[in-house]
């Protein structure tokens, strides 16, 4: 005990004696408090300190750049952390200049007004709205709106049960036909009970039309990239208002007193003073983006798929070019961990590889939130 | 515009090169001094549009929210009524050993959420316990300590305890709720379940997942929510009330207790209701660790399911257009409702407190 909290216990010891027990109680208290704000201290630290510890002997190059293999008991987590990545990169491209402009708009043009009202309002409850729910918007209209729309306007592709049945009936005559060509052909009468079935229904399939041609209204990494683009929205908008709050209105009057106008004072002035709190903004809603599982649960998140999701390979002489296809499913970081937690086989014999997973992840994530906070401080500090 | 006037300072007779410098001088402020053209008017105008597009976005992405979720939902309850989704009623049926067969005795209603199967059974009350319960439960878990570590941060801690403090409640805040739901699953669960075994209760009354180990968890996550908001509204009491209290001779802690907790004690409470409503949308914490069994029980240590959780487990595997996914898309619309009148709350708690600081 260090001799400062011994002379306070001391002063305590006398106040009670003295029949007075407010500082017994004070004493206390406060120190009911500190505990608790310790505990959850020491909590984090656990925390992390368990997933270090499980996690940092699985690491290894393999386990960063080599895929699962072996029904994911072996091999590394490369396509999860691809995925993780290009998400959360399509999703800052689309997030970033709708949030920007947005808290632009109601800082710069609108200040104080209802519009401004309004916005701040949704941006509120946007925050507020939980984030299963955003993964069902996204279904509900990402995929099943947009997308199914899109493949029936591009392929033709039927949207409910009662249009599929329409175009089956529409194509029955084709397929009759294609059927009695089948029939006619020369080679059928070798050919005698499944295997005729089969030539017949392999026959009538290569030409008839494709009618379930699904590009967009499925599971993709853009509609994923899209929810959570929505979904990190108010943490851009509010933290680029607070930068734009932030600059001081001299700087604008000073600007305006040039001549300048209205745009040219934002784009030359504003926002580059405002530069750093938009990019702690930008931060944050990365790394938020990539700690959220619930909202790209339905839209695109797979568990395991045999390649990345690329395009096909285009050649320009020597040069292969191949890029990432943002209308693919996508293997995802926290979807590993849950899946390999909760739904694979052996979820106790791999644990040490949902510790390595894990482990990645938190560094993915905990990079970006200290880069934001040293970040936020220095600007505060500025 | 005559600006020549307004630069006469002494260029007139003086130095070489003074002309050419007033020349560039009146150019350049002319430049600037110009009205704006057609040109400038019309991009200043499309700007001032594009931007207004830009912050729609919010406004037009909770208006879809809503719309998509309560037209799924609405089309679930034209294919069912409503008392579909509150109870289920099921013939009982009995053996009658006189007549030698089994003959209907009456109905029987119960609470059951089992969507898949022959009839579907899609009573919700269930999974509105299962959310309240481990609602409340983190609730009151996450408003003892983030009320606790507030008052600390605000009244107590020394400056430079509290520049380490704050930053680490960000980073708890920033674990992905996954890792934090992985953490509980695979390294509290267990220990707790041995625990429970060796006090003899046995997995009658305990399961292995159960609501109060995802009630433990989503606390991890509100508590630093609930901490920096208290932390705030305990800040904005003026200081003369601190100073005011010390001076009448109060200790330090019968200031915080008799002066700044009732004069911020909205901004506590809408802390507390703000941390209330993100345990009831936290998701995948309680899908990995509290049991998911759709069941209404007092006893905290059973499994429970809440409505993210089944939405979360059984959208992907529903089958599409039929009474299943209506149902769940219901089950958001009733979640989004409740968090969405909460965060109404919240806010007039908050303005109304705001008015009154500033008086």
């Amino acid at each position: 005990m260090s001799a400062a909290s011994r002379k306070s216990l001391q002063a305590v010891r006398e106040a009670v004696q003295k029949g007075d027990r407010a500082p017994l109680w004070a004493a206390i208290f406060e120190n009911i408090v500190r505990g608790f704000t310790i505990a959850v201290v020491l909590m984090l630290v656990f925390i992390l300190g368990t997933i270090v510890w499980e996690g940092v002997p699985q690491i290894s190059w393999d386990f960063l750049t080599k895929a699962p293999t072996d029904g994911m008991r072996e091999g590394g987590i490369f396509p999860a952390i691809f995925g993780t990545i290009f998400v959360v990169l399509f999703m800052i491209l689309l997030a970033l200049p709708l949030g920007i402009f947005g808290a632009v708009y109601m800082v710069e043009y609108v200040r104080n007004g209802p519009m401004a009202r309004v916005i701040r309002a949704a941006v509120n409850n946007l925050a507020g709205v939980p984030s299963i729910v955003f993964g069902l918007f996204g279904l509900g209209f990402f995929i099943l709106f947009i997308g199914r729309n899109l493949d029936y306007y591009a392929f033709g592709t039927p949207r409910d049960n009662a249009e599929a049945q329409l175009i089956e009936e529409q194509l029955e005559p084709l397929r009759a036909q294609y059927r009695e060509e089948a029939i006619a052909q020369a080679k059928i009468d070798e050919l005698k009970g499944k295997e005729r079935g089969d030539f017949i229904r392999g026959y009538v399939a290569e030409r008839m039309p494709a009618q379930n041609r699904k590009v967009f209204g499925q599971g993709a990494m853009f509609w994923a990239a899209a929810t959570l683009a929505i979904l990190v929205l108010p943490v851009i908008i509010v933290s680029t208002e607070e930068a734009l709050r932030a600059v001081p209105a001299s700087m604008r009057e000073a600007a305006y007193g040039l001549g300048a106008s209205k745009w040219q004072v934002i784009s030359t002035v504003v926002l580059p003073q405002a530069r750093s709190g938009i990019m702690t903004g930008a931060i944050l809603a990365v790394a938020r983006g990539a700690g959220e599982l619930a909202p790209i649960l339905f839209v695109g998140v797979t568990f395991f798929m045999p390649s990345l999701p690329l395009t096909e390979p285009v050649n320009f002489g020597p040069l292969v070019i191949q890029v990432v296809n943002p209308f693919q499913e996508f293997m995802h970081l926290n979807y590993h961990i849950y899946t390999m937690a909760t739904q694979h086989p052996d979820p106790v014999g791999t644990r040490s590889i949902q510790f390595g997973t894990t482990l990645v992840l938190i560094v993915i994530t905990f990079m970006m939130n200290i880069g934001a906070i040293v970040l936020r401080r220095r600007y505060a500090r500025s | 515009m005559n600006g020549n006037e307004s630069v006469a300072y002494n260029l007139d007779t003086e130095e070489p090169g003074a002309e050419e410098l007033r020349a560039g001088f009146t150019a350049l402020r002319d430049r600037l001094r110009q009205p704006a053209g057609e040109f400038v008017r019309a991009k200043e105008f499309l700007i001032e549009k594009a931007l207004l597009v830009c912050g729609m976005v919010s406004i037009l992405a909770i208006a879809l929210i809503f719309v998509f979720l309560f037209k799924e939902g609405l089309v679930a309850l034209q294919n069912a009524s409503v008392t579909d989704f509150i109870y289920n009623t099921s013939i009982q049926y009995e053996y009658d050993p006189v007549a030698d067969e089994t003959v209907a005795v009456g109905e029987s209603t119960a609470y059951n959420w089992q969507p898949v199967g022959e009839e579907p059974k899609l009573s919700i009350l269930p999974l509105l316990w299962g959310s309240l319960s481990i609602a409340f439960l983190a609730a009151v878990f996450s408003t003892l300590i983030g009320v606790a570590i507030g008052i600390y941060l605000s009244e107590i801690a020394r400056p430079k305890i509290r520049e380490t403090v704050k930053p680490a409640l960000e980073l708890l805040v920033g674990i992905p709720t996954v890792v934090v739901g992985f953490f509980m699953l695979a390294v509290i669960a267990l220990p707790l379940k041995s625990f429970t075994n060796w006090l003899g209760l046995g997995t009658i009354y305990v399961d292995s997942y159960n609501a109060f180990i995802g009630a433990l968890g989503v606390s991890l996550v509100i508590i630093p929510v609930i901490a920096s908001l208290v932390d705030d509204a305990l800040k904005a009491v003026p200081a003369d009330l601190r100073a005011a209290s010390l001076a009448l001779g109060s200790t330090r802690w019968q200031m915080i207790r008799r002066v700044v907790l009732p004069a911020g004690v909205s901004g506590v409470f809408a802390a507390v209701v703000l941390g209330f409503g993100r345990a009831l949308g936290e998701t995948m914490i309680v899908l990995m660790c509290a049991g998911n069994a759709p069941q209404m029980e007092w006893n905290p240590f059973l499994s429970v399911r809440t409505m993210t959780s089944t939405i979360a487990a059984e959208m992907g595997a529903a089958q599409q257009d039929g009474i299943h996914v209506q149902a769940l898309f219901l089950v958001g619309a009733l979640l989004v409702t409740i968090t969405f009148t909460l965060n109404v709350i919240v806010e007039v708690i908050v303005n109304h407190y705001r008015k009154k600081i500033r008086l």
